[in-house]
């Protein structure tokens, strides 16, 4: 009983600034403190910024690409990690795709764009920083969680069909794209959905990595809350919130009819 | 069997991630080891080579200066350790708000706890940025909580919450709760009901059979819990820079702010290379000793 009353404190404390958030995306005034009546002006302000409209489309492609990447190398990765047995740099292998999972923000931001430069200098690639450059150090750290959620995937999962195929006579990339793929799709798009997020969502490694010309939307709104609460922010919130509320809650919905369906 | 074919295309799988990481994650580091022996120079990049050729023979210029620096200065090791405090206490904080909280869940009917676990999750994957802005309008001096409390008469002036250690330990708690509440969740589910109801039938109180139960056989789900808080939490920089004050030590944003306000790439690289040797190496360490005893 009394940590049902703790718990309850505990989902106010995750909630209550969530949903002040949204509340003050509606509040008229500028000011916390004050109601100022109903509007949706700061919404219309927010699509007025050519500068926040501009920075999430580039986040949304830099998102879109590197989730990609991350899920391509991520599932070799754990492919190897889970099917390949020894081979000559297995200890160093495995240590590039955890350690990533342990590095601070800053070192990864840090060292990737010290990389670009020397690279700049040396062969003459990458031609200043931008898009590309921040796609390249998403693609590496979202690797690592990828591989990570494909691996415990592969562990679980029954080895007999795959052997039973290739006793068959299917070649090993034919069982892989009849058998191992699809069993294994579902953590797959769950990985891609956290590759997506966790690039969405980075500020410091992007702050590195980026050139003069590209910002992400985290940098924008990461310049902009700086300088105190503005309200625009409240209402683009308000939008993230509810977009990744809504996909919880299909996904949720579909799960539990997915379990009275089997139970 | 494997023909040659085979044993060619298994080498090239190994080769691409390989390669990938050999070249974007491991060579880094040994550039920024490179550049933390240089010294900050007016020039593009703004530090001096090590290698350079003078009358065809080769000079090579090393200067253990910024690591000198980082040790005479005392704000390396004083940022360094205060990171360490912050985020141990932070984890201990997320413990003590978490674990009722996955206990709860874990306990709940099967209706309840899909959704208490929806709620639980559904934070984690909105922008972690926003939600440390939003303690911004909670924090300040004429924010919501000042408003409320000076409304109430609970004080007279408003309190100084936001730009302190105390934010920064709010700020971390609440963005890394769900890191906690997950693994303790998965651990409390799994723990046996019947030791519970031996024990009551036993005349045990909720009490004595919480602290002899269910506490000892949740604590490899502490321990998940809190790495997944102290690792993260060590390196932050996100928050101690909106919601710290300038006093606000993590080396983090140390690291942050010679980069970009100082511009000293040596000393940054410097500073980069010691975290990774005091804080990385060990924690990989301690995770590798960690996975060998569970297997």
């Amino acid at each position: 009983m009394f940590f049902r009353i703790l718990s309850v404190f505990g989902f106010f404390f995750l909630y209550a600034p969530i949903a002040a958030l949204v509340f003050y995306s509606f509040n008229a005034s500028k000011l916390v403190t004050v109601w100022g009546g109903f509007s949706t002006k700061w919404y219309g302000e927010l699509f007025g910024d050519p500068q926040i409209l501009g920075a999430a489309w580039i986040s949304l492609k830099i998102a879109f690409i590197s989730a990609s990447i991350s899920v391509v190398l991520g599932t070799l990765a754990a492919l190897i990690m889970v099917r390949f047995g020894r081979f000559k740099g297995r200890t160093l292998f495995s240590g590039m795709i955890t350690a990533p999972l342990v590095m601070p923000e800053v070192i990864t931001g840090l060292s990737l764009l010290m990389l670009f430069i020397s690279l700049q200098g040396l062969i003459g690639w990458p031609v200043g920083r931008g898009l590309s450059t921040i796609v390249i150090a998403h693609s590496t750290f979202g690797l690592a969680f990828v591989a990570v959620i494909v691996q415990s995937r592969l562990v679980d999962m029954d080895k007999d069909i795959e052997e039973a195929a290739s006793d068959l006579g299917a070649r090993p990339v034919r069982v892989f794209f009849d058998i191992t793929l699809p069993m294994i799709l579902p953590a797959l798009v769950s990985a891609w959905l956290l590759a997506f997020t966790l690039s969405l969502d980075d500020l410091v490694i992007a702050s590195f990595v980026a050139g003069p010309g590209a910002s992400t939307l985290p940098m924008v709104i990461f310049s902009k809350v700086r300088l105190g609460v503005s309200p625009d922010i409240n209402a683009l919130a308000t939008i993230m919130i509810g977009i990744v509320g809504l996909g919880i809650f299909c996904a949720t919905l579909v799960m539990l009819r997915k379990s009275s369906r089997e139970g | 069997m494997m023909n040659w074919f085979q044993r060619r295309g298994r080498t090239i799988i190994i080769a691409i991630p390989m390669l990938w990481l050999l070249i974007f994650f491991l060579a880094p580091f040994f550039v920024v080891f490179k550049i933390s022996f240089a010294e900050i120079a007016r020039a593009r990049p703004p530090f001096t080579p090590l290698f350079s050729w003078e009358e065809s023979r080769l000079l090579i210029s090393l200067s253990l200066e910024n690591y000198a620096y980082l040790w005479d200065d005392t704000l390396y090791v004083k940022a360094y350790f205060s990171s360490m405090k912050i985020a141990f206490f932070s984890t201990v904080f997320a413990l003590l708000v978490g674990y009722p909280m996955a206990y709860v869940v874990a306990r709940s009917s099967d209706r309840w706890r899909n959704i208490l676990l929806m709620l639980v999750v559904l934070p984690f994957w909105t922008s972690f940025l926003l939600r440390v802005y939003a303690w911004i309008g909670f924090l300040k001096g004429n924010g919501l909580i000042n408003a409320l409390l000076l409304k109430l008469g609970l004080i007279n002036e408003p309190l100084i919450m936001l730009q302190t250690n105390f934010a920064v330990y709010v700020g971390i708690v609440y963005t890394y709760l769900p890191f906690m509440i997950l693994p303790l969740y998965a651990n409390l589910t799994k723990i046996d009901n019947t030791l519970l109801e031996a024990a009551e039938d036993l005349g045990a109180s909720k009490f004595v059979s919480f602290m002899t139960i269910t506490l000892p056989l949740s604590l490899p789900g502490i321990i998940a819990g809190s790495t997944l808080v102290f690792i993260p939490a060590i390196g932050e920089f996100v928050i101690p820079a909106l919601l710290g004050g300038p006093d606000t030590l993590m080396i983090g944003k140390v690291l942050w702010t010679e980069f970009f306000n100082n511009r000293d790439w040596p000393v940054a690289s410097a500073v980069a290379t010691a975290m990774l040797v005091l804080l990385v190496l060990p924690i990989m360490w301690m995770r590798r000793a960690a996975e060998e005893e569970v297997s």
